[in-house]
């Protein structure tokens, strides 16, 4: 599936965009397979409750679903107007 | 409409535009908002979105007051990109046949763009750049919706 970062979370893994070979079936098994690979992934997840997720653009929560689901994106809570 | 660009636009313009559009509609109001030099020394902003859900979302939000209150039209403008200090950011402008309900749009759809829209602002100064955090009062201000 294609996992995208944005705003601080891209700056501290480093790219904007991967796809991304999981088994995962939540969010949150995601996001622990993630940290467990490097430690700019560690630094990027390691407060999740300071982060946001959609699916497929649509905001979830981290207990969710990844079944059928193409796009994950990871972002702080967001700040327009 | 909802418009998502990194192009300037002039609030003016837009706003006799939107007027012209919803004749009929014997209220109009309108928010700008406008990069502002807060603690001093800020050069600009740098304000990343998220591509496809951005305009989603808006459609969304949109949709919802369209729906809530007795409104003619509803609008939404909001940059990303460099910006300036004194440019504008955004706006949202709203037409109903009652003050009322295009007051109390305009805000739903500012609170809402502010903390369920994909956007995430950076000020960037001499020293360098650094994100703007959420504020617990936006995210507040959604449950008096």
């Amino acid at each position: 599936m294609q996992v995208m970062y944005f705003a601080w979370v891209r700056e501290r893994i480093g790219l904007p965009r991967e796809v991304v070979e999981t088994s995962a079936s939540t969010v949150a098994q995601l996001v622990d397979e993630l940290r467990a690979r490097e430690a700019r992934y560690e630094a990027a997840f390691e407060d999740v409750t300071a982060l946001r997720v959609a699916l497929d653009q649509e905001l979830a929560d981290f207990d969710a679903s990844l079944e059928g689901v193409q796009e994950v994106a990871f972002f702080p809570p967001m700040t327009g107007g | 409409m909802i418009r998502v660009q990194a192009m300037p636009f002039d609030p003016g313009g837009e706003l006799n535009t939107f007027s012209q559009g919803v004749a009929g509609a014997g209220a109009i109001v309108s928010f700008t908002g406008v990069v502002r030099d807060v603690t001093g020394g800020l050069s600009g902003m740098e304000i990343e979105h998220y591509p496809g859900m951005t305009e989603k979302a808006l459609g969304a939000i949109r949709g919802e007051a369209m729906q809530r209150w007795d409104l003619a039209e509803a609008m939404v403008i909001h940059r990303f990109g460099r910006l300036d200090v004194g440019e504008v950011i955004m706006m949202v402008a709203t037409a109903s046949k009652h003050r009322k309900d295009a007051f109390e749009a305009a805000e739903f759809l500012m609170d809402y763009l502010k903390s369920r829209a994909p956007f995430w602002k950076k000020e960037v100064t001499l020293e360098g750049s650094s994100w703007v955090a959420s504020r617990d009062e936006d995210e507040e201000a959604l449950g008096r919706w």
